[in-house]
């Protein structure tokens, strides 16, 4: 983002540098077959001009086999770039476990960005290099995108639903962060930078960021004052699903179906308890639409997934 | 060249265009040849009012800041440039006209199968497009001609509403259109004109046409619940109560994604016309062209999902996307090898109509092959909802079809009005496209790549050269669009008389006369050999 | 015997113009179809992500009033295809007959449905008017919407089929068009009412019968 005349985007990941690979791969076999078109359509402008002598005789009008081979001969070939491209393309896809998870709310014009130990930022994003990092994201209000072209990356942000997007940055620097589905008035504004920091600085910027708790602690304290431990705690009249060592694992439903304890089932059951009650269990829970923000919603994921942890650890 | 017959003036002889003169005769016609000429006029409208919005969004962009219009202004201009371009320009640009005015004429038919149903069809496009245009201009809507959810239904200001509505109206135009013409090309044929001796440019409608009708009530139906959600706020696509906003986009791509084959299906059928007459050759390859046309439409239905692939969509649903996308190059890429095969050992007249098909070839080709681009996965992550995408689509459907339909005004002209016009000037207007083109689009798809995002009102300082690049190139552009109107307009009174046939091309239409008598055929024709039956050159063997 | 048919501008014998309208109404229900269709695949969408909401919402509708409906609608459909049936005969006064008959069916079938949606209107399933029923906060909502969306579009083109009905009956009644040499106004009108009540068969079982 430095030169005033780039001609070539940065790169700041080991997927960015495959991603260009395979561009630069694939417009060499793009030209490969396109170039016989053009040049042989000058060729013949010049070679064929009405008037100018030229053996014409035995024009073909047909040609099965030359017309099946290029027709087939280059779909093959662009399929061994669709199995590269897709293989990476799953790889994006599918982050590892483990992951620094940092989560993401976009609302009509901004980008709210809170790492797991609480730190807040806004337009911009702060992360480690060489290591993993899982954004999951959601949005206010109308759909948004997270555009972060030096890693090649993008994901919507839906409202009403997490998306995540994960990569592996190892170039430290300071790079570009945009909006990129339309949103409204501010949409060409709605962005800002996305900074890759060695793990040591990350780490200290980290501390002099300020935080009110980590994420996951202030979701314990919604967790009380909502009251929610009144009928999910353990001295509760009411019965209520058990929540230590729940996440991730898979919530039998009334109505026979089985699915999965992830961030969006903890969502919705939170704003939406009628949806999907749980197996065995009355639809009694109140729903707290309009009561939590998705930055509470956030808090509360991840209190429910730390002890989701622990209730495992405490197994082992 | 020796001493050739004075032809007659067009208005010396009794023709279609002086078949009556009265408002009535024109207004009230049923005559296709007229109705054609009804589209002309009103799709050159709108073409010039859409690219009018495009003229200030390039010229805003010459700088990083926008000073030219305001946030508002910019998104109400790209929404109304979208919207015009596609749906009252793009659309029923080639079908309506030239399918209207040379179908019938190709199958040796009087007229089409519902004539009335043809006029009706007319005065459906422009009531519907004169409220779109007042809507858009008087209220103003800012969603992009894609009306994404839940923006479009919940947040955004503006007369979304009618526009909604007088997209809607004139889907039906579309549709019964399409309708026409698959009835005609099925019941109308002149005695010998089987289906294996039709003109490409025939099976080129007949599968617009199936798209026409199958994908636009499906536009129908989506703008139908858009509208109903805005207007008694339902919830379908509203995520706090359930909706889903990607079954809005699931719904709306399935229409969309075929109707950009409506778009350019028509202009290869005008393609296949303009290089069989330019190289005085058949086609090569006529079934091969004949079914790709057909096949372009069928795996055209299967191929919506690419423009959902980082909307969240399943990643399994986004491979199986990505590999038909793929797959529908493959009729595409035939078709290119086809015309230039048929180029081979032709008689080659670099007129303007030769001239804007192979433009037409190498514009749709580089532009095609920017699509294969987009269709893996992993490059599309990156350049989805960039410029890179805009340029890839302004390569089809500007460099593509409009390459296409001005080729088929520069063809067709004379049979239409009777009269020739400067061909100098012509080479000049397809150069002038070609190289203008080029330069306004090329820049964007390194736009694309470096970040640049479409819909931007603003950019960061270091895309700027490449934006003045794009936008010196939209200014050559204007001018080369603008130079046909006036040297095609100068030869309705000053150009020679056309005879029927000015440019030794086969096909029936050139067998009657320039302009057409109102009934098309003094006798209808019988038809006894294939189509583009060109004398084999002179030279020893036969073909 | 086809001293009346008209042989309009472009065709050259009677049995070409009429495979023509034929060609064309079909092409035409085709698109019908397509723009029913779409709605009716978004439902579908909607039963498999909401199944509890959907039953739920089902539940709340007239199935009694619906189950009428259909079979006035169904009846209607074979009194048109008698009114065909007899037009090809050239049974002028019949055929007039038969299509009154499926008309004030028609009109009965709008009088159900407004009876309905008063009803729907006083439970509070209608959006932005009456009183608001609990359900339309929930997902619920949605399948009720959809549910008036295609019952509302049903019976805008079940109106129009009823216009072209009364109009068909006229000029056949008014012997505008002869029988049975122009009995092609008479197979298109069947035709459009036909779709009408394939429309409705089908819309039935998607909302009406998905209470479980």
């Amino acid at each position: 983002m430095n030169d005033f005349f780039r001609m070539w985007p940065a790169q700041a990941s080991a997927h960015a540098v495959r991603v260009d690979q395979l561009f630069i791969a694939f417009s060499a076999l793009i030209v490969a077959l396109a170039a016989p078109v053009f040049i042989l359509m000058a060729v013949f402008a010049i070679r064929y001009r009405r008037g100018v002598d030229a053996d014409r005789s035995r024009a073909p009008v047909r040609g099965v086999w030359i017309e099946t081979g290029w027709a087939i001969i280059p779909f093959l070939l662009t399929l061994a770039f669709f199995v590269y491209s897709s293989w990476l393309y799953f790889q994006t896809g599918r982050p590892p476990p483990g992951a620094l998870t940092i989560d993401v709310v976009a609302k009509q014009w901004m980008w709210k960005f809170e790492h797991p130990g609480g730190q807040r930022e806004i337009d911009e994003l702060h992360v480690p290099s060489g290591e993993a990092v899982k954004l999951v994201m959601t949005s206010q209000d109308v759909i948004h995108s997270l555009f972060l072209p030096a890693l090649r990356l993008k994901q919507d942000v839906l409202p009403g639903r997490y998306t995540t997007l994960w990569f592996n940055a190892d170039k430290p620097g300071t790079y570009a962060l945009r909006c990129t589905q339309f949103c409204g008035f501010d949409h060409a504004v709605m962005g800002g930078r996305f900074i890759v920091m060695r793990p040591a600085d990350y780490a200290h910027w980290l501390q002099q960021a300020g935080t009110d708790g980590s994420l996951a602690q202030q979701g314990f304290e919604l967790f009380r004052r909502l009251g929610c431990s009144g009928c999910h705690g353990p001295d509760s009249t009411h019965r209520a699903p058990k929540l230590e060592g729940l996440y991730g694992r898979p919530v039998p439903l009334d109505g026979g179906r089985v699915t999965v304890a992830d961030d969006q089932y903890l969502r919705d059951s939170i704003l939406y308890p009628a949806r999907d009650v749980a197996a065995g269990y009355a639809p009694i829970m109140p729903t707290f639409a309009g009561q939590v923000s998705e930055s509470d919603l956030i808090r509360l994921v991840a209190y429910l997934k730390s002890i989701g942890d622990q209730a495992e650890e405490a197994r082992r | 060249m020796t001493d050739r017959p004075v032809l007659q003036t067009p208005e010396e002889r009794e023709s279609y265009l002086n078949a009556g003169h009265s408002l009535r005769s024109w207004f009230l016609t049923t005559d296709h040849k007229r109705i054609a000429i009804l589209y002309l006029v009103s799709i050159t409208f709108f073409f010039f009012v859409a690219a009018s919005a495009a003229a200030l969004i390039r010229l805003d962009l010459l700088t990083p800041q926008g000073d030219l219009l305001t946030n508002e202004g910019y998104n109400r201009a790209f929404t109304l440039h979208g919207v015009m371009m596609v749906w009252f320009f793009l659309i029923p640009s080639i079908p309506s006209t030239f399918g209207n005015f040379l179908i019938p004429l190709m199958i040796g038919a009087r007229d089409v199968a519902f004539p009335r149903l043809n006029l009706v069809s007319w005065y459906i496009y422009i009531v519907g497009g004169l409220f779109t245009l007042t809507a858009l201009v008087l209220g103003g809507v800012d969603t992009g001609w894609t009306f994404y959810t839940p923006y479009s239904t919940m947040f955004a200001n503006g007369a979304v509403l009618w526009v909604v509505a007088g997209i809607t109206i004139v889907g039906f135009s579309s549709i019964l259109t399409g309708l026409n013409f698959i009835v005609t090309i099925h019941k109308l044929r002149a005695p010998g004109m089987t289906w294996g001796r039709l003109p490409i440019f025939c099976w080129s409608h007949y599968a617009t046409s199936l798209i026409l009708v199958l994908a636009t009530p499906v536009l129908a139906i989506t703008l139908i619940l858009l509208a109903a959600e805005r207007l008694f706020r339902l919830g379908i696509f509203d995520p706090s109560i359930g909706g889903d906003p990607l079954l809005f986009q699931h719904l709306f791509w399935f229409y969309s994604h075929p109707a950009v084959y409506i778009m350019i299906l028509p202009a290869m059928g005008v393609v296949t016309e303009l290089v069989t007459a330019g190289a005085r050759r058949r086609i090569f390859g006529y079934w091969f062209v004949a079914c790709a046309s057909i096949a372009i439409a069928a795996i055209g239905f299967l191929v919506w999902g690419h423009h959902m692939f980082v909307s969240g969509q399943s990643m399994y649903a986004g491979a199986i996307f990505s590999f038909l996308s793929l797959a529908v190059a493959v009729p595409s890429a035939v078709k290119v090898y086809n015309w230039t095969a048929t180029l081979y050992k032709g008689e080659l007249a670099l007129d303007p109509p030769l001239l804007f098909a192979m433009a037409f070839i190498g514009l749709f080709t580089f532009g095609g092959l920017s699509g294969l681009m987009l269709a893996l996965l992993a490059i599309d992550v990156h350049v989805h909802d960039t410029y890179f995408v805009v340029a890839h689509f302004h390569y089809i459907m500007v460099g593509g079809a409009v390459s296409g339909f001005l080729g088929a005004v520069h063809f067709w002209w004379p049979k239409m009005t009777g009269r020739m016009y400067s061909l100098t000037w012509g080479r000049i207007s397809a150069g002038l496209i070609f190289f203008g083109f080029n330069l306004t689009f090329f820049p964007q798809y390194l736009l694309g790549y470096l970040g640049m995002p479409r819909r931007y009102h603003v950019y960061p300082p270091e895309f700027q050269p490449l934006n003045v690049l794009s936008s010196a190139g939209a200014s050559i552009l204007a001018v080369a669009y603008l130079l046909p109107l006036v040297y095609l307009v100068y030869s309705l009174r000053n150009g020679r008389p056309a005879g029927p046939n000015p440019w030794g091309a086969s096909g029936l239409e050139w067998k009657t006369a320039s302009p057409p008598p109102t009934h098309n055929f003094d006798e209808t024709p019988v038809v006894g050999g294939p189509a583009y039956d060109y004398p084999q050159p002179a030279a020893a063997g036969h073909g | 015997m086809a001293d009346y048919v008209t042989l309009r501008e472009p065709y050259a014998a009677p049995a070409q113009q009429r495979e023509a309208d034929f060609m064309g109404m079909y092409v035409f229900l085709g698109t019908e179809a397509m723009l029913f269709g779409g709605l009716f695949a978004l439902v579908f969408g909607y039963r498999s992500l909401h199944p509890q909401a959907v039953a739920l919402a089902a539940r709340h509708m007239q199935l009694w009033i619906a189950t009428a409906n259909t079979g006035i609608l169904l009846t209607s459909s074979l009194l048109v295809a008698l009114a065909v049936h007899v037009a090809r005969k050239g049974a002028r006064r019949a055929t007039g007959g038969f299509l009154l008959a499926a008309l004030s069916l028609g009109l009965a079938f709008l009088v159900l449905k407004a009876i309905e949606y008063g009803i729907d209107y006083r439970d509070g399933l209608m959006p932005l008017v009456g009183p608001a029923s609990p359900l339309r906060h929930t997902s619920a909502a949605l399948f009720i919407d959809l549910y008036f969306v295609a019952t509302g579009l049903h019976a805008l083109h079940l109106t129009i089929g009823l216009a072209v009905l009364a109009w068909t009956a006229a000029v056949v009644l008014g012997r505008r068009k002869r029988l049975p040499d122009q009995a092609v106004v008479v197979e298109m009108s069947g035709l459009y009412w036909h779709f009408v009540d394939v429309v409705w068969v089908f819309a039935f079982p998607i909302f009406y019968l998905a209470r479980n």
